[in-house]
């Protein structure tokens, strides 16, 4: 019975989108985006318009990460308020069309919920990404995909992080949800990686349809990895790097850092340690694309977040 | 008894976003200007494709490795029409010229594959007793950490082989995998280092007239190259290599075998007569040249024992 105190209501979700390819050589959302929408069968339900949409196709076809800039960094106030124009960054006057279609971001026209399909090098298994610590319904969605792919395991970033948030493609919804799946090199589709994404997806997408028709999800509590810090690559004064990740820490990304374990290697074989002041659990461990972001790893903080009860407003 | 090898060349960045060849090469040039130490082989080190590496991409306009064939060193100028045709040549000036009494000795092409091969080193000849004896060499010293090594054969005559190693008088690619372009794994360069270091070590005791004894080497000789399966219309791929055989390079195939796993769920299976090695398995690089895997047949090549006319 729904009687106790802090339940939060919501509308019935009535329009989600599924993005792939914001970064065109990330093959699992390229891959599965396309399928359906050539087939929507897979991810129709009740009660909702499902909409699978490649969000940068010009990177898409030239299986790069974007053409000019990083589209998943392009959804800032700044961009998307900025006058259409021949000089535009082609991602910068696609995040506008995005946000057009998808949004206004911020807007009661925007879709209810995004999900946007991403793949990393680095051995995060699956992640689901979150920007905010209190998104009841976002909470109580991966609560119930977390549950229901156990035994396999699917672990939740948080990033509210003031400095190193950043505007994302899927930011233009009212609730975002990133789906990073590693690893997995750029430019390659590997079966595990892409049949893993499609599950979730299809659990994701389960949720949505059993709130629209009225279920209660009791209160939760959520584990996820609060994002602390970026942690660049030692660099030269010329700015080239001088460290590699440490074999000790490579493919370890979930398990505890702490101060004085190994964290790189330099290319003539010394060991440089972790030197913060304690334990952290690091993320996105060698992404190549993040070389060029200054970032050789993410540190967290584990915590656990309370969800409060969720219903759909009964119209 | 065969010349000693004077000339040596290590190249990386022969594709701008493979890195371990390209830190490699960085690293090198970087010591070569810190002290005046001379190595005891002449060992010209080459960053092939500089503008690529900047970029941090394969290539810029074409692929460099298939820039080196008689035809395409011999273009004109106005026929040169991309960075990498005209980069070819100076490459072929530099370490060449191909065919020519001039040209390096060895060629050593550092590339790095997505694919779970290990190191091979991969060449034109199945009866080039330098690069077979390195391989012997390599195999049995290749241990921090501990690699496989292997010999891929490309049987395709000189004038048509298309990649840097062929400009050289003896050449491989010594190719290392799995990492995945654009990122440096440290386990993976240091093996490659290791390998690059046994290589002059070989060279250098060749030179001073060190005997090496005979044996025989297992060659991987390319038959053929499967494409992934597509949609008869558009043209894009319907299937992915089966979870079965991805990362499973050099475990022999048999007909019969799964190799794709269709999005729709199907199993499609080797429908090949001869069981065959697989290799190159799911490699980034090759979906746009239309390949899924490669195939080859493998066999026991003995080799002489061989030696150094001294000089």
């Amino acid at each position: 019975m729904s009687s106790r105190v802090n339940a939060s209501y919501f509308p019935q979700a009535e329009r989600v989108a599924i993005f792939g390819g914001t970064h065109g050589n990330e093959m699992s959302g390229v891959t599965l985006v396309n399928m359906w929408i050539k087939n929507r069968a897979e991810i129709e339900r009740s009660g909702v318009a499902v909409r699978a949409f490649i969000t940068n196709p010009r990177a898409v076809e030239k299986c790069s990460r974007y053409i000019d800039t990083d589209l998943n960094r392009a959804f800032t106030p700044e961009n998307l308020s900025t006058a259409s124009g021949d000089g535009l960054p082609y991602e910068v006057q696609r995040a506008k069309e995005v946000n057009q279609i998808f949004g206004p971001k911020g807007s009661p026209d925007a879709y209810d919920v995004i999900f946007d399909l991403h793949n990393t090098t680095s051995n995060m298994g699956s992640t689901l990404i979150l920007e905010s610590s209190t998104d009841y319904f976002n909470l109580q969605m991966v609560h119930y995909i977390k549950k229901a792919i156990a035994p396999e395991s699917c672990m939740v970033l948080l990033n509210e992080h003031p400095h190193l948030k950043y505007a994302t493609t899927r930011s233009v919804a009212k609730h975002p949800v990133g789906l990073e799946v590693g690893p997995q090199p750029q430019g390659v589709l590997r079966s595990n990686i892409f049949e893993s994404m499609r599950a979730i997806m299809k659990h994701a997408l389960d949720f949505i349809e059993l709130f629209n028709s009225g279920v209660e999800f009791p209160a939760c509590s959520v584990e996820v990895f609060r994002v602390h810090e970026r942690v660049d690559y030692p660099r030269d004064t010329n700015g080239n790097i001088t460290a590699m990740v440490h074999p000790h820490l490579q493919d370890c990304d979930w398990e505890p850092l702490n101060p004085g374990d190994p964290m790189f290697q330099t290319f003539d074989g010394r060991t440089i340690p972790y030197e913060g002041a304690s334990p952290v659990y690091p993320t996105f461990i060698n992404e190549a694309a993040y070389y060029e972001k200054q970032q050789a790893c993410i540190t967290t903080r584990r915590e656990t977040l309370a969800a409060n009860a969720i219903r759909k407003i009964s119209k | 008894m065969l010349p000693a090898l004077s000339r040596v060349a290590v190249c990386g960045g022969t594709h701008g976003n493979e890195l371990s060849g390209v830190y490699l090469v960085h690293e090198r040039l970087k010591r070569r200007k810190k002290s005046q130490v001379m190595e005891p082989v002449a060992v010209v080190t080459v960053m092939s494709n500089p503008r690529a590496v900047q970029r941090c991409v394969r290539y810029t306009e074409t692929d460099l490795n298939r820039c080196f064939t008689h035809a395409m060193l011999s273009l004109s100028a106005s026929e040169q029409t991309s960075y990498e045709l005209v980069r070819s040549q100076e490459l072929n000036s530099l370490l060449g010229p191909k065919g020519s009494a001039e040209a390096m000795d060895l060629i050593c092409d550092l590339h790095n594959t997505t694919a779970n091969m290990g190191l091979c080193l991969i060449t034109y000849s199945d009866s080039d007793w330098i690069c077979l004896h390195i391989c012997k060499y390599l195999q049995a010293r290749a241990q921090h950490p501990r690699t496989d090594v292997r010999y891929i054969h490309y049987d395709i005559p000189r004038s048509e082989a298309y990649s840097l190693d062929s400009v050289g008088k003896h050449g491989f690619a010594m190719e290392i995998g799995p990492q995945p372009h654009g990122l440096i794994r440290a386990n993976i360069f240091m093996a490659m280092q290791e390998a690059v270091q046994l290589l002059l070590d070989w060279v250098r005791l060749f030179n001073s007239g060190a005997q090496f004894e005979g044996g025989s080497v297992d060659v991987y000789t390319l038959v053929k190259n499967i494409d992934y399966p597509r949609d008869p219309h558009t043209h894009t791929i319907i299937a992915a290599v089966h979870p079965d055989l991805q990362d499973r390079d050099f475990c022999l195939l048999h007909p019969g075998d799964p190799m794709f796993l269709s999005f729709s769920g199907e199993t499609l299976r080797y429908k090949g007569k001869e069981p065959l090695y697989p290799f190159f398995i799911n490699e980034s690089a090759y979906y746009e040249k239309a390949v899924a895997l490669s195939l080859a047949r493998r066999r026991k090549v003995e080799i002489p024992a061989i030696r150094s006319s001294r000089m």
